[in-house]
């Protein structure tokens, strides 16, 4: 019963990746590719990863797509239903051929779940165990993101944030 | 009681395939647009529900009211730069 529901959400992930790279016009492109993102951050929480989940309902769905269609209608010509050319026959044979390397080094990572696998055995339990009287916060998750990895979180943020005023460098409106 | 909930949800994920279809097929944005709408509809109905099969009611329902907050946040987007460049 649950394999069938992972059938289905991973059916309509193919689906939404497919559109998105057959669909004619940019647009509609950047509406499916927040459908997939959506379908994505499903298949996340089916697979109980809440935080990842979340991020990827925020960023995938919510800022990317706003921010391809803020930089398509700001550079686009005057009509607004761009076409783009074809894809190339070099990556319809080689992404193909990258897939199925993927996958096939895939075959050596640890089932899913699996409690013998290197980073449920060694690095989790210690973090499981201490967090809490570490930082006295309930979620171990961001005690390690705020707590143990402040530093490389706290450059992260700045990364962002002047990624952010390049953004808002680049698209703000002329004055005149 | 537990097969109940997989069950539908089950169903509610095979109907967004109908949703899909318009939004792939759709001949105008408005329909991707709506089509997208639907979807994520069905994606909040589907969080819950995975809470309740989850029984960790409390954590998905956070997750649920941010995608309905981000699906309001795309189709304005949308819909404002429609309305500047005018119809495709």
């Amino acid at each position: 019963m649950t394999i069938a529901v992972e059938i289905v959400l991973l059916i309509l992930l193919l689906v939404t990746a497919a559109g998105a790279i057959l669909v004619k016009d940019l647009m509609s492109a950047i509406l499916l590719l927040g459908t997939y993102s959506f379908f994505l951050s499903l298949v996340w929480a089916w697979l109980g990863a809440v935080d990842v989940a979340f991020v990827e309902a925020v960023v995938g769905a919510g800022l990317a797509t706003v921010l391809f269609l803020v930089t398509l209608f700001g550079t686009a010509p005057k009509d607004s239903r761009l076409r783009r050319p074809p894809p190339p026959i070099a990556a319809l044979f080689a992404l193909p051929l990258l897939g199925i390397l993927l996958l096939y080094a895939a075959n050596d990572l640890p089932e899913f779940g699996d409690p013998n696998s290197p980073a449920s055995s060694h690095i989790s339990p210690i973090y499981l165990e201490n967090s809490f009287q570490d930082s006295h916060t309930p979620n171990v998750v961001t005690s390690v993101l705020m707590d143990y990895r402040s530093l490389d979180t706290m450059v992260e943020t700045v990364v962002i944030f002047t990624a952010g005023i390049a953004c808002a460098l680049l698209l703000r409106r002329k004055a005149s | 009681m537990k097969i109940f909930f997989l069950c539908i949800l089950l169903i509610i994920a095979v109907l967004i395939g109908a949703y899909l279809y318009r939004v792939i097929r759709g001949p105008t944005i408005f329909d991707r647009v709506l089509g997208l709408n639907g979807i994520s509809t069905k994606a909040i109905i589907l969080l819950a529900l995975i809470g309740i099969v989850f029984e960790r009611m409390d954590m998905f329902i956070d997750i649920s009211t941010g995608y309905a907050l981000l699906n309001l946040v795309g189709a304005l987007a949308v819909a404002k730069y429609l309305e500047q460049k005018g119809l495709p």
